[in-house]
């Protein structure tokens, strides 16, 4: 892992790690008896795992390869496989949570295993933890390509990767001890919030740097949006996680913002992860990898420059469809309405793109799974955006807000869209990195495209049935103008649907241990590809791995 | 002068008109301007081949 790193870039590594156990141990030593010292605890062992790593590599033989003919993978691969991790871990959380709501004695009694504390290690698990790596390994794989020129640093992209899955543990660990505040999305207590301020600007210098460095006149659009991504989500986070700690040796604080305000900014921020995080990014993996995979060029690069800024300055005002009939001002609420319908326009810009670009090689779409992956996500992209501005609407708001509906559209768009576009992604890109020539099973691959689309339809269907019927109940009058229902009656009238969502979201699990189970095989016991090449080589690292003779 | 509603309302009735669509026109131009098809139509065809290296 650590050997291509030259002997001074070896010994940055190992004094960041250093220093990141001092943090850790300060952090044990002050936070005593708080969960605060249980998380020094975790990064004193996370960066005593790391400088070992570092250890190993330190009196090795630098490297002898000549980095300017090569891309820097190993941090995009070492990501993929842990964004594979968390995809397992983050949706059998979800899938225990949906079993919960079903039969609540699924719960066992703890207080960790309570759906308050595990609800959040699987939205954060699949969101920061798959989503997150994901992109980040795939946005490394995407800079390098698009600009022609390797990574701009050799440590930064490892503390990126790393540091950010120190985030994600300290965040999951410290939901199942009872640590939030209370913002969906946002939980991780304040010391956790400062961390990610860190890690987030070096991924930005990294990114900024390797596009300077970039050999094509113009930058793809694919980094437009990856960009777009790691700005705004910079942006979002700091404000929102404004907070004054209650004291510098414990988790608890308080936020910056009270009240109405306080909801308004939560929603800018919790709309706009969705914009940024899950769909921005996102996006900048669809238009690298489908048209790779399809070898077809985007179908129109001009309508790709107009959704990426359509998307960009109208997503950011829609948070307030969040708050409709609350104590936020008329006009606000209004504003994110019109702002979410209007952003169909450019969504659907997207959409089109992408599924027009296939036009030519739906052959392709029939015969590849992997290509079907990235097709079915643009075709759910597309679903999911004008679900969200039809339920933005204030008329349709009153009968999906807090329903089963919404959760049922937040899975349309992170199963449907986002997850499928990353397996689309990871299964074209694995192959690749690891010199193979193939996926070790393309059977798996289609097992896994059919298992995950039949999760996601019959949890879509189910949540819609639950939530419409759940919204319904809750405004059905009797003739002396009582309520017909009571919340208990709602509960039992969404039971089967409950069952079904617990039931999709295993089939959709399955396919991700599938997905876990073929890249495993792949790396290890996939044929390796002969580079064929009718020249001698200037590189050490361009040869294969064994050399012939052996 | 005091942040007030009315006051926000009207900047984001006035100003925020006119900035979006001052943004969509300048995009749209930008987009479409003629003698940039060249380049973004080499921008969308150098995904295809990228794996022969980095230049630096």
């Amino acid at each position: 892992m650590m050997e291509r790193l030259t002997g001074a870039e070896r010994q940055i590594a190992l004094m960041i790690c250093v220093v990141m156990a001092i943090v850790g141990l300060v952090m044990a030593a002050a936070g005593h008896g708080d969960p605060m010292g249980s998380h020094g605890a975790i990064v004193l062992i996370a960066a005593g795992i790391t400088t070992l790593f570092v250890l190993r590599a330190i009196g090795e033989p630098e490297p002898a390869e000549d980095r300017t003919v090569n891309y820097y993978d190993d941090p995009t691969k070492a990501g993929l496989v842990i964004a594979l991790f968390w995809a397992v871990v983050g949706m059998g959380m979800g899938v225990w949570v949906a079993a919960q709501l079903a039969w609540p004695d699924l719960r066992f009694d703890a207080a960790w295993s309570s759906f308050g504390r595990i609800r959040p290690v699987h939205t954060s698990g699949v969101i920061f933890g798959f989503g997150g790596n994901a992109l980040i390994a795939t946005s490394y794989h995407v800079m390098q390509r698009t600009s022609r020129a390797r990574l701009a640093g050799h440590v930064s992209p490892w503390f990126v990767l790393l540091g950010f899955n120190l985030f994600c543990i300290v965040a999951a660990s410290g939901y199942l001890m009872g640590v939030t505040q209370s913002k969906e999305y946002a939980e991780p207590e304040w010391y956790a919030d400062i961390w990610l301020v860190i890690v987030w600007v070096t991924y930005f210098v990294l990114y900024i740097r390797t596009l300077a460095r970039r050999n094509e006149p113009h930058i793809y659009v694919a980094n437009w949006y990856y960009l777009a991504f790691i700005l705004v989500m910079a942006m979002l986070h700091i404000v929102n996680n404004l907070a004054v700690p209650a004291s510098f040796t414990a988790a608890k604080s308080y936020s910056a913002f009270s009240g109405v305000q306080d909801a308004m900014t939560q929603w800018w921020y919790g709309h706009n992860a969705v914009a940024f995080f899950l769909t921005a990014g996102f996006l900048g993996m669809l238009y690298y990898f489908l048209p790779k995979r399809a070898e077809r060029p985007i179908y129109s690069y001009r309508l790709s420059i107009l959704s990426f800024w359509g998307i960009v300055f109208f997503y950011i005002w829609v948070g307030s469809h969040h708050l409709h009939y609350t104590a936020l001002p008329q006009w606000v609420q209004t504003l994110g309405m019109t702002f979410s319908v209007m952003l169909l326009v450019p969504s659907w810009a997207s959409a089109g793109n992408a599924l027009m670009t296939l036009n030519g090689a739906w052959h392709k779409v029939r015969d590849d799974a992997t290509l079907r992956f990235m097709m079915v996500a643009a075709v759910f992209y597309g679903l999911s955006t004008f679900e969200g501005s039809f339920m933005a609407v204030r008329a349709v708001n009153s009968l999906s807000h807090y329903t089963d509906w919404t959760v049922g559209h937040v899975h349309a768009g992170a199963m449907g869209w986002v997850a499928l576009i990353t397996f689309g992604s990871i299964y074209s890109v694995v192959p690749l990195l690891w010199k193979r020539e193939t996926m070790y099973s393309w059977k798996l691959v289609e097992w896994h495209f059919w298992l995950a689309l039949a999760g996601t339809v019959i949890y879509v269907f189910a949540m819609w049935n639950s939530g419409i019927i759940q919204g319904l109940m809750w405004r059905t009058y009797t003739d002396s103008g009582t309520l017909a229902y009571s919340f208990t009656d709602t509960l039992v009238a969404m039971h089967p649907y409950y069952v079904a969502r617990a039931c999709g979201g295993a089939l959709f699990l399955t396919g991700a241990i599938l997905a876990a189970y073929n890249v495993y095989m792949t790396i290890r016991h996939a044929p390796e590809k002969r580079p064929e090449r009718d020249y001698p080589t200037s590189s050490k690292a361009a040869e294969p791995a064994v050399p012939a003779a052996e | 002068m005091d942040l007030t509603h009315e006051l926000t309302s009207t900047v984001a009735k006035s100003f925020g008109l006119f900035y979006l669509i001052a943004l969509s026109v300048g995009i749209t131009v930008y987009a479409y301007w003629p003698s940039l098809g060249k380049r973004f139509e080499k921008a969308a065809n150098s995904i295809l081949d990228d794996e022969d290296g980095p230049c630096r």
